[in-house]
């Protein structure tokens, strides 16, 4: 089973390759004129990161998660969540990189197979880089009138916290 | 977004001279824009690939088997756009790359239906785009492979024995973006 998770992408690829050639699609040039525009959609997507990214290291940089971290530890606790894994929640949707940089440090420091360990993979595996995927989807399109996707998206993501914390003791 | 983004670095600023960290800010705030480019090459080789396939798939009409698969409960979620063939192709297509965990698949396909949907009011996000917006950051994705990797690392017995609790809180967390989104475009005022 493991070998199958292994394979799943050149799997997904093969697949598809067979199937197209068995349809008498010509496979090897769809698939360069669809890498093209994949080129096209990186140009568009690259302002918007660097906007974004640089306002993310300023405040990591700043010191400003850990302080609210302290300030959060008592709504945590109250909603059953460990505030071990506050930083993780705080990073998540924020930076993608960075909440996988973080969840493998929390998932090494605490064991992969440990209750800690695992609500972490389960946060990281369950939820999205809401802030980064808001960004880069109303600048591709020039919304700046967001109206209430983020505060929708972010509920979206404690409900995925707190269900992760959940399934996590139901589960193990 | 101009008030988060200015926010952030507002705050940034204040908090990094509060606690006397004034240089890392400013350091970061190079090191962040240079980051930015980094990421984007290191992911272009995906994103283009599977842009690629999923051009393969287009062609050879699979990925149109698998939006129809979804196409009757999608139109229970944009209602606005189910009328418009353009947009609701985009959309299964988007959904079913996030299934998938192609993450980098969806994307484009994403924003060619955001696209779309913006064409309609212009500036201003429609109910399906919140919708599509929503439902794009909260995940998805069937087989979290990169979480699975990250445990197998550090030696877990079975890294991929999270699955069921990943898809119960995934489907918890989506599910509550939908009913956010159902309920705040009643009450919301622009």
């Amino acid at each position: 089973m493991d070998l199958l998770f292994t394979m799943i992408v050149p799997l997904t690829i093969g697949g598809i390759a067979l199937y197209a050639a068995g349809r008498r699609v010509d496979v090897y040039s769809a698939l360069v004129q669809g890498a093209g525009s994949g080129l096209e959609t990186l140009v568009r997507i690259v302002p918007a990161l660097v906007g974004l990214m640089t306002a993310v290291y300023m405040l990591r940089a700043s010191g400003a998660l850990e302080l609210l971290a302290v300030a959060l530890s008592p709504v945590l606790d109250k909603l059953g969540l460990p505030s071990e894994l506050l930083p993780l929640m705080l990073v998540r949707p924020i930076s993608g990189s960075a909440a996988l940089g973080v969840g493998a440090e929390l998932i090494s420091t605490y064991g992969p197979d440990s209750q800690l360990g695992r609500t972490a993979a389960v946060m990281l595996g369950s939820t999205e880089t809401t802030f980064y995927t808001i960004a880069v989807y109303f600048g591709a399109v020039g919304i700046t009138r967001t109206r209430y996707a983020v505060p929708a998206a972010l509920c979206a993501d404690l409900t995925g916290f707190l269900a992760a914390a959940w399934a996590v003791s139901l589960l193990f | 977004m101009t008030v988060i983004w200015t926010g952030m670095i507002v705050v940034s600023i204040l908090c990094g001279l509060a606690t006397g960290r004034g240089p890392e800010v400013a350091a970061a705030a190079v090191e962040g824009a240079s980051a930015a480019v980094e990421l984007s090459l290191s992911i272009a080789g995906m994103l283009c690939l599977w842009t690629g396939v999923m051009e393969v798939m287009r062609r050879s009409g699979l990925a149109d088997k698998l939006s129809r698969l979804l196409r009757p409960a999608l139109r229970l979620l944009f209602p606005q756009v189910a009328g418009d063939q353009g947009i609701m192709d985009s959309v299964s297509a988007n959904v079913s790359a996030n299934l998938l965990g192609l993450g980098n698949a969806a994307t484009p396909l994403g924003l060619e239906a955001a696209r779309r949907m913006a064409r309609r009011s212009p500036g201003v996000a429609s109910d399906s785009l919140c919708m599509l917006v929503v439902c794009n950051t909260a995940s998805i994705q069937l087989i979290p492979t990169t979480v699975a990797s990250v445990r197998a690392a550090a030696g877990s017995a079975a890294p991929f024995d999270i699955l069921p609790a990943t898809w119960l809180a995934s489907a918890l967390s989506v599910g509550a973006g939908v009913v956010m989104c159902r309920l705040l475009s009643k009450v919301w005022r622009d």
